[in-house]
């Protein structure tokens, strides 16, 4: 019946003791401070208490079917070592709290420093901070970031970056305070319009927002946006949404950006319905101080011993309260770890290897799409692992048949783009086999049939 | 503490300088010590314009970051970008090589509504 | 070899960068099964990495022992007693860790059809009913990453329910004891943050509110029970002078561990109030997040709700994102999802008396433990407290002995320090939470240990301010670290 007293230690001999140390008679008394009619006179409506063995019983029956997927856009189905879970399974990790006293938190500490490391290097970046919430609401925070340092008012943002991402920039983004302006994607390219981009870039611009490889999947050409952008006086903001990516991309530090800000969910952190994920957030040593979140830097103790500290944390909410860089307390510390050892893992030969083999996988299915009759690949530009298959006959009936056969085919573009109601998104990682993919293509043919 | 009976103080802990045309100014040694050790300046833009009161600059201890008001109204002609490399300088010598800006007065009149050596002493004691 | 040294099992660990040697390996792929591309072929090779920058290589028994290590430095709620005031570091029950990773929570893709993901529909769409219930609330989105998420959802829907009233107001009040989250969030919610003092009890007296109150105030912001532990008992009528002017009252839910089942925030006449799963409802804080902030609202904010929103049309759930007065979205998708589950799992397991007794036992372990160091340290607010409590180091004052120095002597006895110069208007604060899942013995050896430290405060004090010694750092330099600021490893010595 009292299953919940499991997590609570006190006996009922014990709760008396206490309550005649503090001078009251019951527990009651101690809420007297709230005046009693509005105190609950009855108890809340909730399920429950269940024991151990019923709660799991429930829960099972609330699992998703996994199904042979070809899902991304955003969020991605990769190999994740056991590693991960067994080390972040140990409670000195997961059950410690910000480390804001660094001489028993000097794990979390040095594993965050090795964290910014990490990224500074699959970036190109000169800092990083410890993680942000997730891809999209770091992009935001670039966002901010970089209207604090340029003082002008207007982001260019590219249509090709992940809707979702868009969102949310616009949803941090006040009105009042400052304009987006979207850049279409070339239709024939399925990247940036350069040409739209440079129409509309002035000297009010704030910064200019690319992602790479973008929701379709190409990879962006950053380069020259990246110059032109410099020219007038703006910052350039590359995000990302598959950090594997960067097994084989140039960084977007060595093609020009100022802020990079992305998702690292594919570094080893499940996919969980969508969360908790990563926000990956570097930039240049410059900015270090306009930057939002926290930061881990190496110091001495008294004795001269190497340890770590957060840092710099003038920027935050505690200190500079209503002026601080940004509001993020809380971030996504474990998926921070998660990361770090995913790519301790790998290292830069593995994370290079699984990059190839995610390139490799989806090309070959691009090519098998490609000879399907009813079906074929758009967008000429190069793609990394997805791309869009533009099918003749309504997508959704497609994807439902597929779905009988316990295929997730694809994500429906038309629910992001109204002009892309005869797309699919088509991800493929190493996770899906040859064998796999070779059925998901016999069935689609079956199905455009 | 020390506070130079040549300068003038505000209430909000900086001291100025009265050169003429004129004005240096400092954080006082009694707001170095209440912030501790300095570890980073926000200097204005050369050639910014202030109103008396207005934040000027910023400096930041580990644990707390504090305004640099404006004790006059003017134009910031030069800033102690040292200050950068040596934030200390301001905790070491805050009268000396700690100086933050020097400023352009508007109206030398406004000199006279700053606090004396004496007064601003006063005024920590009722703090 | 000069550096071997009896360190006993603390073990002196390299940064991973400095372990590695070219040529390991802690990794293994899925076997190529179609032919290997060559990215020059497919890429231009001007898009293409062509140097590495450091990146590890180790093998998989170098990455355990590596991580392993790493976190025998750390202190966890599950290493012994974790007192950090306005965290809430409350036990984590095993099994919702868990039941997190089966896969067929953690294996599933965000946009797998709705059909197939109906009982995580139907998790999501409960335990916002579970949150409404317990908060007195309408209307709740799981969405909020963690609590300042969680508050600027809140206050971005304030912004837009007024704009589309056509009002554009300019303040939000906040108290001077409130988390400093409150007032960042209020100007990246483009609000003048105003500070309500409070008064000689610790509380917000509604006359302050009344003084500062007109038009153009959008909402106060207070946090209730407050960070003094104390419970603010004039919101009531603070609320009805706000509402009286048109303005919203937005609770900062982060110490609802003190009210579950006693009070209801709704009750109150909070509009809106945030909730922080990694406090009140037990889910891990993971050495700093993932967390997760869902925000509760009262009926006339709910069309401005992040979407997308869970909904059930009759036995079917589903994803709504068709709402347009949605101030949009806080995040991609819909929530830190794996948190969520742990909530929900806990609160099942809890059930209407559990969550209650909860509350009783966190208040009564405060007051306890309050009760007992009064006298020993200075309590600048003496009355009852509610879930947590604050003391100052005043009567260490004149031994030369600071909070910081009480904090760090406490690690020495195995103990992780309180919240400490928190909140900001008591000098010198100790902020002190026990949460319910300290027991009693636990709670007697922390309260003879901190009278410990306060006879050694009198009589040894030197001893304090060396502290801590029994551990892997010593204290570390924070000015040389932000002065000097090394945020990566470089390679150089």
């Amino acid at each position: 019946m009292k299953d919940f007293l499991r997590y609570l230690p006190h006996t009922e001999e014990e709760g008396l003791q206490m309550l005649e140390t503090i001078g009251v008679k019951r527990i009651e008394d101690l809420f007297e401070i709230v005046p009693k009619e509005q105190r609950l006179s009855k108890p809340l409506d909730l399920p429950g208490p269940l024991s151990e063995p019923d709660l799991i019983r429930h829960l099972q029956g609330l699992r998703s079917p996994i199904l042979s997927s070809f899902l991304g856009a955003g969020a991605y189905h990769h190999f994740i070592p056991a590693v991960i879970s067994a080390m972040t399974s140990r409670s000195e990790f997961y059950t410690a709290y910000t480390p804001y006293q660094p001489e028993i938190s000097q794990g979390t500490l040095q594993a965050i420093f090795e964290y910014q490391t990490l990224m500074c290097q699959l970036t190109g970046m000169e800092v990083s901070n410890a993680s942000m919430y997730d891809g999209a609401s770091a992009l935001a925070e670039a966002v901010l970031m970089a209207r604090r340092i340029t003082k002008r008012r207007k982001v260019l943002l590219s249509g090709a970056v992940h809707p979702e991402y868009r969102r949310v920039v616009q949803t941090y983004v006040d009105p009042d305070q400052g304009e987006i302006a979207l850049v279409p994607y070339n239709e024939d390219e399925g990247r940036t319009d350069e040409k739209a981009l440079l129409d509309l870039l002035d000297g009010e611009v704030s910064a200019v927002v690319v992602q790479s490889p973008n929701f379709f999947g190409v990879v962006e050409d950053l380069h020259p946006i990246a110059q032109k952008v410099h020219e007038k006086g703006g910052l350039m903001i590359v995000g990302f949404s598959e950090a594997i990516a960067y097994g084989i991309l140039k960084p977007p530090g060595a093609v020009g950006a100022d802020i990079v800000a992305g998702e690292g969910q594919s570094l080893g952190i499940p996919l969980s319905f969508g969360g908790p994920y990563l926000g990956i957030f570097t930039t240049l040593e410059k900015f270090v101080r306009m930057m939002p979140g926290r930061l881990v830097g190496e110091t001495l103790d008294l004795n001269g011993k190497r340890g770590f500290v957060l840092t710099l944390a003038a920027r935050e909410q505690h200190i500079r309260r209503e002026r601080a860089t940004s509001n993020i307390c809380t971030n996504e510390g474990l998926c921070a770890l998660m990361a770090t050892i995913f790519l301790s893992c790998l290292g830069r030969e593995g994370l290079r290897e699984v990059a190839v083999m995610n390139l490799s996988k989806a090309a070959y299915a691009k090519k098998v799409a490609s000879e399907i009759s009813g079906c074929r690949p758009v967008f000429s530009s190069p793609t990394f692992n997805e791309f869009v298959l533009r099918m003749d006959r309504d997508p959704r009936e497609v994807l439902d048949r597929l779905k009988e056969k316990g295929i997730l085919a694809g994500l429906f573009l038309g629910r992001f783009y109204p002009e892309l109601d005869h797309h699919l998104l088509v991800t493929v990682t190493e996770m899906n086999t040859k064998e796999e993919i070779d059925r998901w293509a016999e069935t689609l043919e079956r199905a455009l049939r | 503490m020390n506070f130079p009976e040549d300068l003038l103080y505000t209430e909000s802990h900086e001291w100025v300088r009265d050169e003429g045309s004129q004005v240096v100014i400092g954080l006082t040694d009694y707001a170095q010590r209440q912030l501790k050790d300095i570890v980073y300046v926000e200097l204005p833009e050369i050639g910014s314009e202030f109103k008396k009161g207005e934040s000027m600059g910023v400096v930041e201890s580990v644990k707390t970051v504090a305004d640099v008001f404006s004790p006059v109204t003017g134009k910031v002609i030069e800033t102690n970008g040292a200050l950068k490399e040596h934030p200390e300088w301001i905790n070491t010598d805050p009268y000396g090589k700690g100086w933050i800006t020097r400023m352009e007065v508007r109206d030398k009149e406004e000199l006279k509504g700053l606090l004396s050596s004496r007064d601003y002493q006063g005024s920590l004691s009722e703090e | 070899m000069r550096n071997i040294k009896d360190t006993g099992l603390i073990q002196e660990e390299p940064l991973i960068f400095e372990l590695g040697r070219q040529g390991r390996r802690g990794y293994s792929l899925p076997r190529w099964d179609v032919k290997e591309a060559e990215p020059t072929d497919l890429i231009p090779s001007t898009l293409l990495r062509e140097e590495w920058e450091g990146f590890p290589e180790l093998s998989e028994v170098d990455v355990v022992r590596h991580f392993t290590r790493l976190s025998q430095w750390n202190y966890g709620v599950d290493s012994g007693f974790y007192p950090l005031g306005s965290c809430t570091m409350k036990y984590s029950p095993k099994v919702n860790e868990e039941v997190a990773r089966w896969s067929g929570f953690a294996g599933v893709h965000p946009y797998q059809p709705e059909d197939l993901s109906q009982g995580i529909l139907r998790l999501m769409y409960e335990l916002e009913g579970f949150l409404a219930e317990i908060t007195g609330m309408d209307h709740v989105s799981l969405q909020p990453a963690a609590g300042a998420h969680g508050e600027l959802a809140g206050m971005m829907m304030i912004r837009a329910y007024l704009q589309a009233r056509g009002e554009r107001r300019k303040k939000v009040l906040v108290p001077d004891t409130a988390h400093g989250t409150n007032c960042s969030t209020s100007s990246i919610a483009s609000y003048q943050m105003v500070e309500i003092k409070s008064n000689e009890k610790g509380v917000v007296g509604p006359e302050a509110v009344a003084s500062e109150m007109d038009e153009e105030v959008a909402a106060i912001m207070v946090t209730n029970p407050n960070t003094l532990g104390l419970f603010e008992e004039h919101l009531k009528e603070i609320a009805e002078i706000v509402h009286r002017k048109g303005g919203f009252v937005y609770c900062d839910g982060a110490n609802l561990n003190a009210l579950m089942g006693i009070v209801k925030l709704g009750d109150l006449g909070v509009d809106v109030v945030h909730l922080n799963l990694h406090k009140t409802f037990s889910t891990p804080h993971g050495g700093g997040g993932p967390g997760a902030g869902p925000v509760a609202v009262k009926k006339g904010l709910a069309p401005y709700l992040p979407i997308p929103v869970v909904e059930k049309v009759g036995e079917t759930y589903r994803l709504n994102e068709d709402r347009p007065q949605s101030i949009g979205k806080m995040k991609a998708f819909y929530g830190n999802f794996g948190v969520l589950l742990k909530a929900y799992a806990y609160i099942l397991s809890m059930g209407s008396e559990g969550l209650r007794r909860v509350s009783e036992m966190a208040v009564l372990n405060a007051n306890y433990l309050m009760k007992r160091l009064k006298g020993h340290y200075f309590l600048p607010y003496d009355r009852p407290c509610m879930h947590e409590c604050v003391f100052t180091d005043r009567f260490q004052e004149r031994f030369d002995v600071s909070t910081l120095d009480i904090a760090k002597r406490l690690i020495d006895y195995g103990f992780h320090p309180p919240t400490i110069y928190f909140p900001l208007v008591v000098k010198g604060a100790m902020m002190m939470e026990p949460t319910e899942t300290e027991s009693k013995q636990g709670l007697d050896r922390f309260i003879e240990t901190m009278i410990e430290i306060a006879r050694e405060a009198e009589e040894n004090p030197e001893l304090l301010r060396q502290a801590p010694q029994k551990v892997k750092v010593r204290r570390l330099d924070e000015v040389l670290a932000a002065r000097k600021p090394k945020l990566k490893w470089t390679g150089e010595k």
